[in-house]
This record gives structure tokens, C-alpha cells and sequence, in this order.
């Protein structure tokens, strides 16, 4: 795959107001196929916001959103971005396997990749069939990550994907954002630290009150 | 990579929920239950004459199954809401109003199907004649669904607020009454030897209406309730 000159994911003077107090100042960055970029910031600063604006989920009050040259609306980067927030969108009373069906069923499914073997992947192994509800909530992170295996997606967007993880978990989230960037996909990953990163130098972000 | 396919979405979406209900099957026979007692005890305050409870019947059966429907009614989607399930459900590459009305139908037929399952047995026991029990049982087939609807929408409007159980139910309120009006219409026409499908064609359409707005309106104010 040959990299587009049109980047990605590009943000224009991105600012987001909530009851007209700013949460974040004008933002600009590019994110092309391919690179993955950290989005730094102290608690409070706008990281969570920032990407739930990408995901879709709030609308962009000023500034512009562009998406392989576009302006970025709902129907131009369907199913190309998974999100993966805080709430891990698992169901408690369904199985890992459960849920990433559903995910699969929603999503599709990457070739020649299927639950089990997303579960295998991430460390689940022996897991598949408990209730959500009883796992370790490095257990259940893992769970989520699992789907991010499984969908087919250009852009992935972790908030705190470290969070809840062992030092395997760790390496885990590492390995995959490796595997994904070197693929020809992009990533945006907020993080207080602990990323170690060996793919270059990834593009950083800072977010300001 | 393979695209999923809308129906195999529709049909993930509807398992899923259809599958929660069951793992939780005591939240099922809730409202169930509640419908039971209620429908027993009317005959314990108002004596037992078969003259008036006849006459009543059709209507405590209808306002009893309504109302049962409603205890389940405010959480369709507070716990989608609570663990980031219908953020997910609102990014999938699916038409959002098709996946909620999937998930409408599940509770649809979580709740108010074992209601209607056991009608004829609530009716019966208020001596409801046997001539009336079809017709009972179409007005509650129209009805139902209509009320899971319009729940649905209302939920989804409150959804960003906390406690919104009151707001919920005075909402439904105004709702409700056509429905019912029209639904217990049918039942007192049929008793009496009138022709009763005036009414029955009107629940009929606004259903069909229903059918195709709420899930939209539902679709709109979840969006706005997850951008808030």
C-alpha cells in the first residue's frame, strides 16, 4: 500500500466549546496512513474529548475535521474508525467470545481472523466462555482490545489503552499498535506515558487547558 | 476484509439483547407478575359479581398489561448507556435506526409478548366471554408494540438525564390514552355486538406509523443524548 498524499485525518484550528468554556485551544495535526500519534495531556486537558469529536460522537464546534481531504461526516469514514474509550463497551453477562461476535457481527470481520482466535491473541485463552462480569479489569482490557484483532478498521482511537494492564499488557497494546501501524493503518493513542513505541518516533500531540 | 452484511448486524443485535433477557430471566417475569397481582386483587376490592367484572374486564386487562409494560420500559438503554455498548452501536458501519429498532423488537418481545401470553388467562379470571378474547388479544398485539415505540423514543429522549423514571412516565402519559381509548373501544363494541374493527384498523395505523418514525426519532435523540 502506497502512502496517499492526502492525509487521513487532518484537524483545522480544532477547538470544542462545552457550555462556551473552551476545553481545548485551536488544534492542528495531520495523521496519515501509517503513523501513529500520541495525544499528551494532564488530566482535564480535552484528551478524552478529543477523541470522542474523532470518533463522531460530539460534533466539531469550530475549526474543521478532514478525512482523506474531506470534510469529516458520519457517512465518508464508516466503519474505517473503531473507538476504544473508557467504557469498554463489553456486556457483563456475555462471554468475551460473546461480545466479539456481536462486535463482528456489527463491524465484519478481518480475513481469516475470527474470535477465538482474536481471544487467543490478546491472552484470553481459557477465558472465552466466562461471564465479562468476572474478569480482572486487565482481563476485560483485554477483552476490548481483542476487538480491535478483529474489526476492520484504518484508524484506531485508544484512549488510555494502557490503563488496567500489566507489564504483558503493556507489550501487548505495543505489539498490536506495531502490527497495525506497519500494516498501513493509523492510530491515536492518549497516554500519561508508559509508551514505548519502536516503529519511529510517533507524532506527539500536546493538549493545553 | 469482509463488510458485515445488514442483516447478520440486525440479527447480532437482536441475539444479543434476546440473549441479556434470558441471562436475566427474573427482570422477565417481573412485569409478568406484577400484571397478576394486579388482575387478582380487582376482584377481591370490587366483590365478585360476574355482572360487573364483565364489564370491566377488557379494561383492567388492557390498563394492567400497559402498565406492567412500563416497569421495564426505562431501561432499554441505561445499560448500553452505562457500559459504552451503545457508543459502539452508534460508530458501527449500520443504519443506527435499524439496530435500535432491533433492539425495540427484543424488548418488545422480552416484555410485553409473555404479558400477552398470559391475557387470556387474566381475562378469563375476570370472566371475560370467550366472544371478546380475539379481539382482546389483537387490540394487545397492536398495542403493545405501539407502546414499546413511543417508550422507546421517550427513553432515549431522557437518556442523558438521571432519574428520569418520573419524567418518563408523565411523558407516556398523553401518550398512552389514545391507545387505549381505542384498544378498550374495540373491546366494549365486540361485547356489546357491534362491529368493532373501526378501532382496531385505527391502533393498526398508527402502528404503522410507529413503525416507521420511532425508530428515527429514537436514532436522533440517542446521537444528541451521546453528544451531550
Amino acid at each position: 500500500m502506497t502512502a496517499a498524499p492526502l492525509p487521513l485525518l487532518e484537524a483545522r484550528a480544532l477547538s470544542f466549546f462545552r457550555q462556551d468554556e473552551p476545553v481545548f485551544g485551536p488544534l492542528h495535526f495531520q495523521l496519515h496512513a501509517g503513523e501513529l500519534a500520541l495525544v499528551e495531556g494532564d488530566n482535564g486537558s480535552g484528551k478524552t474529548t478529543l477523541m470522542r469529536l474523532l470518533a463522531g460522537l460530539l460534533h466539531v464546534d469550530e475549526g474543521e475535521l478532514r478525512w482523506r481531504g474531506e470534510p469529516l461526516v458520519r457517512d465518508v469514514c464508516q466503519g474505517e474508525i473503531v473507538f476504544l474509550g473508557h467504557q469498554l463497551g463489553l456486556k457483563g453477562d456475555l462471554s468475551p467470545r460473546e461480545n466479539l461476535r456481536i462486535a463482528a457481527g456489527l463491524h465484519g470481520c478481518r480475513d481469516g481472523m475470527a474470535p477465538a482466535t482474536a481471544l487467543r491473541e490478546v491472552g484470553l485463552a481459557g477465558y472465552e466462555d466466562e461471564p465479562v462480569r468476572q474478569l480482572s479489569a486487565g482481563q476485560k482490557k483485554r477483552a476490548a482490545l481483542a476487538r480491535l484483532l478483529l474489526v476492520p478498521a484504518m484508524l484506531w482511537l485508544l484512549d488510555e489503552p494502557y490503563a488496567n494492564l500489566d507489564r504483558h499488557g503493556i507489550a501487548l497494546v505495543n505489539r498490536l499498535l506495531e502490527t497495525h501501524i506497519a500494516a498501513g493503518g493509523a492510530a491515536l493513542v492518549t497516554s500519561h506515558g508508559a509508551v514505548s513505541f519502536h516503529g519511529g518516533a510517533p507524532q506527539r500531540i500536546r493538549m493545553h487547558a | 476484509m469482509s463488510r458485515a452484511p445488514l442483516s447478520g448486524a440486525c440479527a447480532a443485535v437482536l441475539r444479543r439483547d434476546l440473549t441479556l433477557a434470558w441471562r436475566r430471566r427474573g427482570d422477565i417475569a417481573m412485569p409478568v407478575l406484577y400484571a397478576l397481582i394486579v388482575t387478582t386483587l380487582f376482584p377481591f376490592a370490587l366483590g365478585p359479581e360476574n355482572a360487573l367484572l364483565q364489564r370491566i374486564a377488557g379494561g383492567v386487562v388492557l390498563v394492567t398489561v400497559l402498565l406492567a409494560m412500563l416497569l421495564a420500559l426505562d431501561g432499554m438503554f441505561r445499560s448500553d448507556i452505562e457500559d459504552g455498548s451503545l457508543e459502539q452501536l452508534v460508530l458501527a458501519p449500520q443504519p443506527l435506526a435499524l439496530m435500535l429498532g432491533m433492539k425495540i423488537l427484543a424488548h418488545w418481545l422480552t416484555t410485553a409478548l409473555p404479558l400477552i401470553v398470559i391475557a387470556p388467562m387474566l381475562a378469563s379470571m375476570l370472566q371475560l366471554p370467550a366472544t371478546a378474547m380475539p379481539v382482546l388479544l389483537l387490540a394487545l398485539a397492536l398495542a403493545t408494540p405501539m407502546l414499546s415505540l413511543l417508550g422507546a423514543v421517550l427513553v432515549a429522549l431522557t437518556a442523558g438525564t438521571r432519574r428520569s423514571g418520573m419524567l418518563l412516565a408523565l411523558m407516556l402519559l398523553p401518550l398512552c390514552v389514545p391507545v387505549v381509548i381505542f384498544a378498550a373501544g374495540a373491546l366494549s363494541a365486540v361485547q356489546q355486538g357491534l362491529p368493532w374493527i373501526a378501532p382496531i384498523a385505527w391502533l393498526g395505523a398508527a402502528l404503522a406509523l410507529a413503525l416507521v418514525l420511532a425508530p428515527l426519532a429514537c436514532a436522533a435523540a440517542l446521537r444528541i443524548a451521546l453528544d451531550a
